[in-house]
């Protein structure tokens, strides 16, 4: 497998394509001039350490640091559910929340894709476990991200008519089961139109960096379909646990719905 | 028989009254004095302290959803979740012969139930709510500004239907905006502010229980 490096100055003229969007941003006066700065830096920085970091991760081959680095990924990616949330749980339930489906959804779909599909030995080889975790999270983050807001959203926008229903003797999941549905079914939408699109509109990510690296076609798709599945599946889990959660973090065993235990958090 | 046991909603004063079979209690005091809150209280759609017995039932030792077919709360501006009124209304038969007894009852169309609920006027819909609230027969209604929307004519409509409840048992606690209307209905008065003297017995009450019976109401003969 062979490939052409990049060196530093390929980078320096990739990142003068930053200049169209500063430019955007100026002719329409969107202010995002300072966001785009802070920005890029980050997403630079940012990459640049976690290739430093896999790095020594994998010539460790440890399961011990595998299994660190897995943690703070989980606890990120919980922490960035937390913070794409209008209306926000008081306390610390909502980072519980994000962080506790993600470890359970991220566990499962990366022990069940190392274990029993791929099978690598020795199992806890950071090359594998680490980017499968990561892209099963990265996806599963959005889905539940979109269905624990849509769903505290809707449950403040429909306060009176969930209430009518309580009042009429519903319990909580019969009052919130429209509320429910309608979370859940915003939250798999972006996997399900990624896998109606992979392939034709965009070749994704993984395979595009595995064909980079010289990987047969065909193998890198195997390997995709793999994954979409994997991500899919986890999605699905995870919007369902952390819907329920959410349905019961805005009510109470009284069956009340619990609007102050919400506040208003402006989305990062 | 409603009866409130020293509750305490957050920071507003404790209350304790009784409400027995037949009787209506007015809830008055000014904005923010938490009438509405202790209404809500009553239904357990907010958390309160105290006791709260209905008929010899506990609030706390009844499921809520339970709790909630016997003391019924109807908002100032009840919600809809459906389309159409009829899809939010139990599929049940006794229930849909008292959901057109009742319409009839308040001047309402039947056809109005298969219209979708943004279409219907604002008086419509807080008819359409109280049909609904009283349909399966509570022990204890809780109306929170039950005619704010309607005109004399449906507001006199509203007030012999609850009247029919009362002769038939019932116990009912009213919000209104209507002073008139609390001394027409009330047999007692809960004030909340500014002097609190809970339960005081209105001095002209009128006499709900040497009423006839309605015969256009479906379930006066339940009890």
């Amino acid at each position: 497998m062979t490939y052409v490096s990049l060196d530093i100055s390929d980078l320096a003229l990739a990142a003068t394509l930053m200049l169209i969007n500063g430019a955007v941003s100026w002719t329409f006066a969107l202010g995002l001039e300072r966001t785009l700065l802070i920005n890029t830096v980050r997403m630079t920085v940012q990459l640049a350490l976690i290739g430093i970091v896999l790095k020594w991760i994998f010539l460790q081959t440890s399961p011990v640091w595998t299994v660190a680095l897995a943690l703070v990924m989980v606890l990120v990616a919980g922490y960035e559910i937390v913070s794409r949330l209008t209306w926000r749980p008081k306390g610390i339930s909502a980072y519980l929340l994000g962080s506790g489906t993600l470890l359970f959804v991220g566990t499962l779909a990366t022990a069940f894709a190392i274990v029993g599909i791929i099978g690598p030995e020795p199992w806890y080889q950071p090359r594998y476990v680490l980017p499968i975790l990561g892209m099963v999270l990265g996806n599963a983050m959005t889905g539940i991200s979109l269905t624990v807001s849509t769903l505290l959203e809707t449950a403040n926008r429909e306060r009176t008519a969930i209430e009518a229903r309580l009042t009429l003797g519903a319990d909580r999941f019969t009052a919130l089961g429209g509320t429910l549905r309608l979370a859940l079914k915003t939250g798999l939408m972006p996997i399900l139109n990624a896998m109606a699109a992979s392939g034709i509109v965009s070749i994704p990510g993984m395979m595009t960096g595995q064909i980079l690296a010289g990987l047969d076609p065909i193998e890198a798709t195997k390997y995709q379909i793999m994954i979409m599945f994997l991500i899919a599946g986890a999605t699905a889990l995870g919007v369902v646990i952390a819907g329920y959660a959410a349905v019961m973090l805005v009510t109470d065993a009284r069956h009340r719905l619990r609007l102050d235990r919400l506040h208003a958090a402006k989305p990062s | 028989m409603l009866r409130a046991d020293q509750l305490k909603i957050a920071d507003l004063p404790e209350v304790s009254f009784e409400v027995g079979d037949g009787e209506l209690m007015s809830l008055e005091g000014p904005s923010g004095s938490g009438k509405t809150r202790i209404a809500r209280a009553l239904a357990d759609l907010e958390p309160s302290s105290g006791h709260i017995f209905v008929n010899g039932a506990e609030r706390r030792e009844t499921p809520a959803p339970e709790w909630r077919k016997l003391v019924r709360y109807v908002s100032a501006e009840p919600g809809w979740w459906t389309d159409t009124p009829r899809e939010a209304l139990s599929p049940d038969p006794s229930t849909q012969s008292a959901v057109i007894g009742l319409m009839e009852n308040l001047g309402l169309f039947p056809e109005l139930l298969d219209k979708p609920v943004s279409v219907l006027s604002t008086g419509e819909r807080q008819r359409l709510a109280l049909v609904r609230a009283f349909a399966d027969d509570p022990p204890v209604l809780i109306l929170d500004e039950p005619t704010s929307a309607l005109d004399n004519r449906n507001a006199n409509l509203v007030e012999d239907l609850l009247t029919s409840r009362l002769a038939a048992g019932k116990s009912i606690i009213l919000i209104s905006h209507d002073p008139e209307q609390i001394v027409r209905m009330a047999d007692l008065r809960l004030q909340l502010a500014p002097d609190r003297e809970p339960g005081t017995r209105n001095q002209d009450p009128p006499d709900h229980k040497n009423l006839p019976e309605s015969p256009t109401s479906p379930t006066a003969s339940a009890k």
